[in-house]
């Protein structure tokens, strides 16, 4: 429960929602993650700290560059926590909408 | 597939904010959550009252098919503006989960769709993140059922 919060106050945050979104596509130095954004250096390795705390990203020792990997099976316990109240709502209103359009050509 | 029901709830806030677009006009929609007979078709729920005015109030009751109530819910409504805006108390009953205010936004895109934004307000932010966490598996599956039940009597 405590980790679950971490991981959505790591995401409430919107440079560390774009760090994510930079790692999706490749493993990146930290260097190279910094360069992306015009926050000061040790800010963005905060963040980066915080990430890999929670476990969203993993770190990689290639070399002497540590690369930073996204964890994709945290990343989808994320999508599946709101995922079954989201889906009920989809579906009751695709109900509505199909009713609602009975309805109309009815008339 | 594309998303029509999205669901925003920013972490550490005790509200959530649901948005959906429609391929309904605007009084169509809006007659959905007007029509007692038609909140019944959609919500699976029975409609015991609903009152569309304000200081109004509703109840809702579904009973599973042996006959046991299986959920019961009620609210005041305090404002209601037809095509408009519903603003309204939602609580279930028998539930740890205390009182929510609701606010229903109903709004035109085009003359043939709309978009329904539903702003929910909870007493603390463990209440929503413990509402978002119930098990909504058995609801969908019970829904899904029931759509194939009216869709078979229409037949």
């Amino acid at each position: 429960m405590q980790l679950r919060r971490d991981v959505f106050q790591a995401i409430a945050d919107p440079t560390r929602r774009a760090i994510l979104l930079l790692v999706t596509s490749h493993a990146m130095t930290a260097g190279a993650i910094a360069a992306n954004f015009e926050t000061a250096r040790p800010t963005v390795s905060k963040h980066l700290q915080i990430l890999t705390a929670c476990e969203l990203l993993e770190q990689k020792q290639t070399g002497r560059e540590i690369f930073y990997h996204i964890n994709a099976k945290k990343m989808k316990e994320i999508a599946d926590f709101i995922e079954p109240f989201r889906n009920m709502w989809d579906d009751r209103f695709n109900k509505l909408e199909a009713i609602m359009q009975k309805h109309k050509s009815k008339k | 597939m594309e998303r029509k029901t999205n669901v925003h709830a920013e972490d550490n806030k005790q509200e959530l904010e649901i948005t959906r677009e429609f391929d309904l006009p605007l009084n169509l929609l809006f007659k959905a959550y007007e029509d007692p007979e038609i909140i019944e078709q959609w919500m699976g729920t029975k409609v015991l009252k609903l009152e569309n005015k304000q200081h109004g109030s509703y109840r809702f009751e579904t009973s599973d098919p042996r006959g046991n109530i299986v959920f019961r819910a009620n609210g005041t409504i305090h404002e209601f503006i037809a095509n408009q805006r519903i603003t309204r108390t939602f609580e279930m009953e028998n539930s740890p989960f205390p009182v929510q205010l609701e606010f229903l936004e109903f709004e035109p895109l085009t003359d043939e769709t709309s978009k329904l934004t539903m702003h929910i307000i909870f007493r603390s932010v463990a209440h929503r993140d413990q509402l978002l966490q119930m098990p909504f598996a058995n609801g969908i599956n019970m829904a899904h059922n029931r759509l194939q039940e009216i869709v078979y009597t229409l037949k």
